[in-house]
């Protein structure tokens, strides 16, 4: 054996090794450490007696307060359900255009479809409902295509350009892509666009371009160029744009056409949840 | 030179030439015939790799190489691993801070796969746990067992081959992730050819490591590489275990792991977990059991509490991993174990954190003068925190409210930045003039700002990282009256941004630390004069190099 020395400082022995002069003192755990220690297997031996713990052949041991988080959970979900139960059994009952005519359901309408707007829509459409370019603002009152509770709550169902068999879609061609127009008849149809909504334009462009416009537009957008809900041509003479304003834009938009994309959220959401959101977005502002 | 050393030496010269063939054999099957570009490329540079070894082998073999001392240490390897540390760490940290102000500013992502959030991520972690921290293991450990054994490391080539080898891994690695070749595993990112190598430079460091231990002219094993050795066992069957994978072809990159479902999570987590454990944890322990009581010059506060925290520890940590895994599909019974066995585990980590803040007991005011060892004692504190919140927060009550948080990474960061950087920190402060003969450090000014402005960096980051981490928790579980959600998951992320801002400020504090060390340590090594020798502690303890057949002293014998 080593010959344990004492430390000066502590007074305490080593153990009388010594590693390229590291040396280690001779004192026994501390009393706290111990104690901690132990304290923490008791809680832990207590726990595996409570709680489900020790696997065994087919089964484990289930501990005496029968926990399962499985059925914790199921149950929790069940309460939670059952809280909702009164309002969702009536809307779904309901029409969508009647849920508003009941305060209480119209409150809990309004919150739930909040909730569903937040962390379904909101990537998009913005988390104030405030749109983005090719993402329509939702707190005005220009709708592509409608902005009654009925439309909305049809546009939420099928979505737009969706792989639903009824999904709101009405192509507008690419007129420039596919040579129906000449770039030279696309500035100039664009210039008469820009004239709609009061812009300062070209005159002689835009005289052609309106030629253009009686030919190839006024099909969706109609003769004055104010849309159709119907078909989701937007409204061309009220300033707002999707995709942006600018001639250039919308050059752009007549030489390639637009296509932007809903989901369906039909199967995704619950049928109330959908009425809900549909409530809900009507009434930020410029329902119908 | 007497010639037996010699003989040997030519033969492992032949091996390692040999060795080199067949790896350049192997890599340039990779380049030939390699089904897709990353496999190529890598084979083109282990091949490159190879071929440099062949070389050495060859030159030395017509007895050109430099002189082996068989008298002194093997420190060559120690120095090349020591200077890796530190470029690693630089790397890994400014690598982490980049990929912070994505979060905080996403268009930082530049919108190109190179250098999205996704590729970057385990660039970081990778960077920062493998090569910044295995290589200060790796260097500390085969400065260590040398000395405290008072053995020369086994093998000529090994040593070696397991340093370069391990930075081939991690260039494998890293650049894999950027090219978009990882098996999704995390912190187990490489994929199968690249776990292979891994595999074989550890057994090797394996065997260097017991080798030496088994050639030690001291009676008994030091503490130090009790850790060390759990650290290297440990880590090699975590990784194998792991990385069991099957490679959709032998010539491609990409692989599947055989484990699937909760199966493959446990695993997955089990490892992760243990990956903390044994290889953040076990290793860097045993390189606080050195540096802490070498710098102090203090005898190790308990003898008894080493051998009782390392036996409780390395058996209770590898049981802790499910606590990873609360409230998923893993059966109740498996969390309930993971939970337990953490929280007994937190007296068995602590038992590190006294052995290592009592051993200054005699010697507390070395903390005012010399920030090495102020460095090296609040890398202990920190580590104390963490191993307290670490039990914490694998308590199933609490889990509930931080998982999938902020809070989990502030806790990983804590222990990461505050442990791991600063004891890793702190031996290479010490480390670097011992290696290179220097009478100090260059500049111990520079050492008191590394200190001061990495600690207000991990502040910074970590506080940032509990309040946006516990603000999360509470904005996902709180319900309105109606039983709706109150916030949307896209709130909690807008309400995060002020703290992902001060969380990267906090980490680019840190990664100015990390170059003023860089610099500092590269002062030192040129051979600048220190500029305030004045003020270092004498002992700076440059270990002496003792020769092995002058040097043993009689084993004591009474």
């Amino acid at each position: 054996m080593a010959k344990p020395e004492i430390d000066e400082i502590t007074g305490a022995e080593t153990t009388g090794h010594e590693w390229d002069g590291l040396k280690e003192l001779n004192k026994p755990l501390p009393r706290w450490w111990l104690w901690s220690l132990w304290a923490c297997v008791v809680w832990a031996i207590g726990y595996w007696i409570a709680m489900p713990a020790w696997p065994l052949v087919s089964g484990y041991t289930e501990g005496l307060l029968g926990y399962s988080q499985r059925v914790s959970v199921t149950s929790a979900l069940a309460e939670a359900k059952e809280a909702q139960s009164e309002f969702l059994e009536k809307i779904a009952a309901l029409e969508v255009s009647s849920i508003k005519s009941d305060p209480e359901l119209l409150r809990f309408s309004l919150a739930g479809g909040a909730a569903a707007f937040g962390d379904n829509c909101a990537p998009c459409h913005g988390r104030g409902a405030q749109g983005a370019p090719g993402y329509p603002n939702l707190n005005d009152d220009n709708w592509l295509w409608g902005g009654k509770l009925e439309d909305i709550h049809q546009t939420l169902v099928v979505g737009i350009r969706s792989n639903h068999d009824d999904t709101r879609d009405n192509p507008m061609p690419a007129f420039g892509r596919d040579e129906i127009l000449t770039p030279a008849q696309i500035a100039d149809a664009a210039q008469f666009v820009l004239s709609l909504s009061g812009n300062k334009v070209d005159t002689a462009a835009a005289e052609r371009g309106k030629e253009i416009f009686a030919e190839q537009c006024v099909a969706c957008h109609g003769e004055e160029g104010k849309g159709n809900p119907e078909l989701g041509a937007p409204n061309l003479t009220d300033r707002i744009w999707l995709y942006g304003g600018s001639k250039e834009a919308i050059s752009l938009t007549i030489r390639n056409s637009r296509a932007g994309v809903m989901p369906s959220w039909e199967g995704r959401l619950s049928p109330e949840t959908i009425k809900q959101l549909a409530v809900y977005v009507h009434s930020l502002g410029g329902g119908q | 030179m007497n010639p037996r050393p010699a003989a040997s030496s030519a033969f492992s010269d032949v091996m390692a030439l040999a060795g080199s063939l067949v790896a350049i054999a192997v890599g340039m099957m990779f380049a030939i015939a390699g089904k897709d570009a990353v496999i190529v490329f890598h084979g083109w540079l282990f091949t490159a790799a190879a071929a440099i070894v062949a070389l050495i082998a060859l030159n030395r073999m017509r007895g050109k190489g430099p002189d082996v001392d068989p008298t002194a240490y093997v420190d060559g390897p120690v120095r090349v691993a020591t200077v890796a540390t530190v470029f690693w760490g630089v790397v890994g940290f400014l690598v982490g801070d980049i990929i912070a102000w994505q979060l905080a500013f996403p268009i930082l992502n530049f919108d190109l796969p190179w250098t999205s959030f996704a590729r970057l991520r385990p660039v970081h972690t990778s960077a920062v746990i493998f090569a910044f921290g295995g290589n200060a293991l790796l260097a500390t450990s085969f400065y260590i067992v040398q000395r405290t054994c008072r053995a020369r490391l086994a093998g000529s080539w090994a040593p070696w081959f397991v340093i370069w080898g391990y930075q081939l891994f991690l260039v494998l690695a890293a650049s894999g992730y950027v090219l978009g070749v990882t098996q999704s595993k995390e912190y187990a990112e490489p994929e199968w050819y690249v776990d292979l190598w891994l595999t074989l430079v550890w057994v090797v460091y394996f065997l260097v490591f017991i080798g030496t231990l088994a050639r030690r002219k001291e009676p008994h094993i030091y503490v130090a590489n009790w850790f060390l050795l759990a650290f290297i066992v440990t880590v090699a069957i975590l990784h194998l275990v792991n990385n069991a994978a099957l490679p959709v072809s032998f010539l491609g990159t990409k692989s599947y792991i055989i484990y699937t479902g909760v199966q493959d999570a446990m695993t997955q987590w089990w490892y992760g977990h243990n990956a903390v454990g044994f290889f953040l944890t076990a290793g860097f322990l045993g390189m606080m059991y050195y540096f802490v009581p070498k710098r102090a010059e203090r005898p190790v506060y308990s003898d008894r509490l080493s051998i009782v925290h390392f036996w409780s520890l390395i058996f209770l940590y590898i049981w802790a991993g499910p606590h990873h895994l609360h409230y998923t599909a893993l059966p109740d019974w498996a969390q309930t174990l993971g939970a337990t066995f953490s929280v007994m585990l937190w007296m068995p980590s602590w038992g590190g954190m006294i052995n290592g803040l009592m051993t200054l007991s005699g010697a507390w005011d070395k903390l005012r003068t010399d920030p090495v060892i102020r460095m090296l004692v609040v890398s202990v504190a920190f580590y104390g925190m963490s191993t307290f919140e670490g039990p914490l927060m694998s308590v199933k009550a609490v889990n509930s409210l931080s998982h999938y948080t902020d809070w989990t990474i502030g806790h990983v960061h804590s222990g990461a930045l505050g442990w791991v950087g600063f004891v890793s920190f702190g031996a290479v402060y010490c480390l670097v003039p011992w290696l290179w003969g220097r009478k100090g450090l260059y500049s111990m000014k520079l050492v008191e700002w590394h200190f001061w402005i990495s600690t207000l960096g991990i502040l910074l980051y970590i506080t940032a990282m509990w309040v946006s981490g516990i603000l999360q928790g509470l904005m996902w579980r709180a319900y309105d009256s109606l039983g709706f959600l109150e916030y949307s998951f896209v709130e909690s992320v807008e309400a995060m941004h002020p703290f992902y801002i001060i969380r990267a400020l906090g980490g680019l504090l840190f990664v100015i630390g990390a170059l003023l060390m860089a610099w500092n340590l590269w002062r030192t090594v040129y051979g600048e004069e220190p500029a305030d020798m004045r003020d270092q502690p004498r002992i700076a303890a440059a270990p002496e190099l003792r020769e092995p057949a002058a040097a043993v002293r009689p084993l004591a014998a009474e």
